[in-house]
């Protein structure tokens, strides 16, 4: 049995986090044009255009059936493509020289189960070709990382999903990559596991890394994507930057009671738009920082503020509205 | 270095998953048997002719070693057999071959590592058979290292064209066809003998065309002709009379054979999508 140096208990504390510098700014991370795949008669993925640039975390989102695993197969090798070109980190996809640079969390994570966790970080960290002095110091790292410390030598069999999603992102790990494709890394984990899984990405971020996360769930996108593109049927429908989503205007609801026109007026240095019928306030603000400022504007005119709710388009919603309701069926 | 990597990684998984350890066990099973059987057919031979005496001993021997040819055999093909299949069914294969290894390398390495449990297995089987027949009968195969060799070949041959249709069938579709062309080589080279004997030149093509389509029991024949007496084996006291013995050209087209196999799984392992 392996013996490793026992660790702090705080995971978030001591992981040595590689901070990448010789990247390119200009350089994308990925870039696709008019990638196609046809299985047969079957037509996977129609013609993907697509640039993720580095640093970037970004959604692949759409629904069941959309081509995003096959498209992101082709851009790892695992699959050629019909038609089509793909660059990963300046490189042809695929390239066994780029996955050095490149992890990979597979959206059915198999392995060999009858190795032990730690003994699975071995053997995935001598693939990428690291020693083993390497792999002493960063297999507990990383087992410590996703809080399967206690469970080193246990053999994987006796993992539950939740336990074998966390060592398969700790093998997507293991050479601290540039580029991190992560195919619903969430599945099968509890809330504690989702917020391990956001902690990462933004950690990977934070380094410069980029994240190219396909997710099922929206609202996990929706807190730690920078960007995200909507596909369906093997196509880019539309990318949006949802920082912008943050910072565009937003329609608010107030419930308010005592209101009269002169309040409403006064408003107008925040809304656009103002509407008000019995206790409901619409507006429409530039931002969501001004409601502060909003509320004690209203409260000063003695108006009773009982309820603020900002009405903004989750991605949810931009996510039927651009895919649609059939769900690509 | 990663086809090493993978080569280490076949061997710990048929020894951590017990099938290594169940082979071998089977093995010394089986020697154990021979071993008690020789004893005894040493013991009621005692008082007949040393000549007649020795060319039976001679052909227990072969007998011994023809089951241990089996086994290797059949070990070669259960023991590869979900290797590739079953990693590219399950999905084992992505995690894997997304790693700065080139698929050639995956192949490669897990080849070596069975090539190498093999290489061990056959040692011990027709090495343990040998032993014990020298030992309990005086009894030793003529060429041994040389039959060794064959036999080692034909379960490598078996293992190239498992690790063949395994880049393209399912596991069970790989067992049984490999097997079956085995068991059809097996017929072709009882028909082969049987027409030499009953002097049915038609029966030998057909059992040539047999060995053409698959050589591995011509290795073994030429294998059996290489170490067994030749008094015996003229005479067709044994099951493996030189009646029809492979040629060297059949033993060069079987390695052939093997090395094609083996290059075609390397192509169609690299082109397939995984």
């Amino acid at each position: 049995m392996t013996r490793y140096p026992r660790r702090a208990r705080n995971p978030l504390m001591n992981l040595s986090v590689c901070q990448l510098t010789s990247q390119s700014p200009s350089r994308p991370a990925i870039q696709t044009h008019g990638l196609r795949k046809v299985f047969g008669e079957k037509i996977a993925v129609k013609g993907l255009t697509l640039e993720v640039a580095q640093g970037e975390v970004f959604g692949f989102l759409g629904p069941n059936g959309a081509g995003k695993s096959t498209s992101i197969k082709m851009l790892l090798g695992l699959v050629a493509p019909t038609r089509g070109e793909a660059f990963v980190l300046g490189h042809a996809a695929g390239d066994v020289n780029v996955r050095k640079k490149v992890g990979f969390l597979p959206e059915h994570f198999r392995f060999y189960d009858w190795l032990t966790a730690a003994e699975l970080l071995r053997f995935h960290g001598r693939l990428y070709g690291m020693t083993d002095s390497q792999l002493r110091k960063r297999a507990p790292e990383l087992l410590d990382r996703v809080g399967l410390w206690p469970h080193r030598e246990k053999r994987l069999r006796e993992f539950s999903k939740g336990m074998l999603q966390r060592i398969g992102l700790a093998q997507a790990l293991l050479n601290d990559p540039e580029l991190i494709f992560l195919d619903e890394p969430t599945s099968g984990l509890d809330p504690v596991g989702r917020r391990l899984v956001r902690d990462i990405i933004r950690q990977q971020r934070s380094r410069g890394a980029t994240v190219f996360l396909n997710s099922h769930l929206l609202s996990e996108v929706e807190i730690t994507c920078d960007r995200v593109a909507f596909i369906k049927h093997g196509e880019v429908l539309e990318t949006r930057r949802l920082q912008d989503e943050r910072e565009s205007e937003i329609d608010v609801l107030i419930r308010a009671q005592n209101w009269n026109s002169a309040a409403l007026k006064g408003l107008e240095a925040w809304a656009s738009s103002i509407h008000g019928e019995g206790e409901r306030l619409t507006l429409r603000v530039a931002c969501a920082e001004a409601l502060p400022e909003i509320i004690r504007y209203l409260v000063s005119q003695e108006v009773k503020v009982y309820e603020v709710t900002p009405q903004r388009t989750s991605l949810e919603d931009l996510f039927l509205q651009i895919v649609g309701e059939d769900g690509g069926l | 270095m990663g086809a090493w990597t993978m080569a280490g990684i076949t061997f710990r998984e048929a020894a951590r998953k017990k099938f290594l350890w169940m082979a071998l066990a089977a093995g010394f099973a089986f020697l154990l048997l021979f071993g008690t059987g020789l004893h005894f057919q040493v013991k009621s031979l005692a008082r007949t002719n040393p000549l007649l005496r020795r060319q039976v001993l001679n052909g227990m021997l072969m007998v011994g070693l023809y089951a241990a040819d089996l086994l290797t055999v059949v070990m070669a093909v259960l023991i590869s057999v979900d290797t590739l299949s079953g990693e590219i069914a399950s999905g084992t294969i992505h995690a894997i071959a997304t790693k700065p290894i080139r698929r050639r390398e995956i192949l490669l390495g897990k080849w070596l590592g069975f090539v190498g449990m093999l290489a061990i297995y056959a040692a011990i089987m027709v090495g343990g058979v040998s032993g014990l027949a020298y030992f309990l009968s005086g009894a030793t195969a003529r060429h041994l290292l040389l039959g060794s060799g064959l036999i080692l070949l034909e379960s490598i041959l078996l293992l190239n064209l498992t690790f063949l249709c395994g880049t393209t069938f399912s596991t069970l579709t790989n067992g049984v066809l490999v097997l079956g062309l085995h068991g059809l080589a097996f017929l072709g080279g009882w028909i082969e003998q049987a027409g030499a004997l009953a002097h049915s030149p038609r029966a030998v093509d057909v059992g040539i065309i047999a060995s053409i389509i698959m050589p591995s029991e011509s290795l073994w024949r030429r294998a059996a002709f290489e170490m067994q007496s030749p008094l015996i084996g003229a005479i067709g006291l044994s099951p493996f009379s030189n009646a029809s013995v492979p040629s060297p050209t059949m033993v060069t087209y079987a390695a052939f054979y093997l090395i094609a196999a083996l290059i075609l799984a390397l192509y169609y392992f690299h082109q397939r999508n995984l």
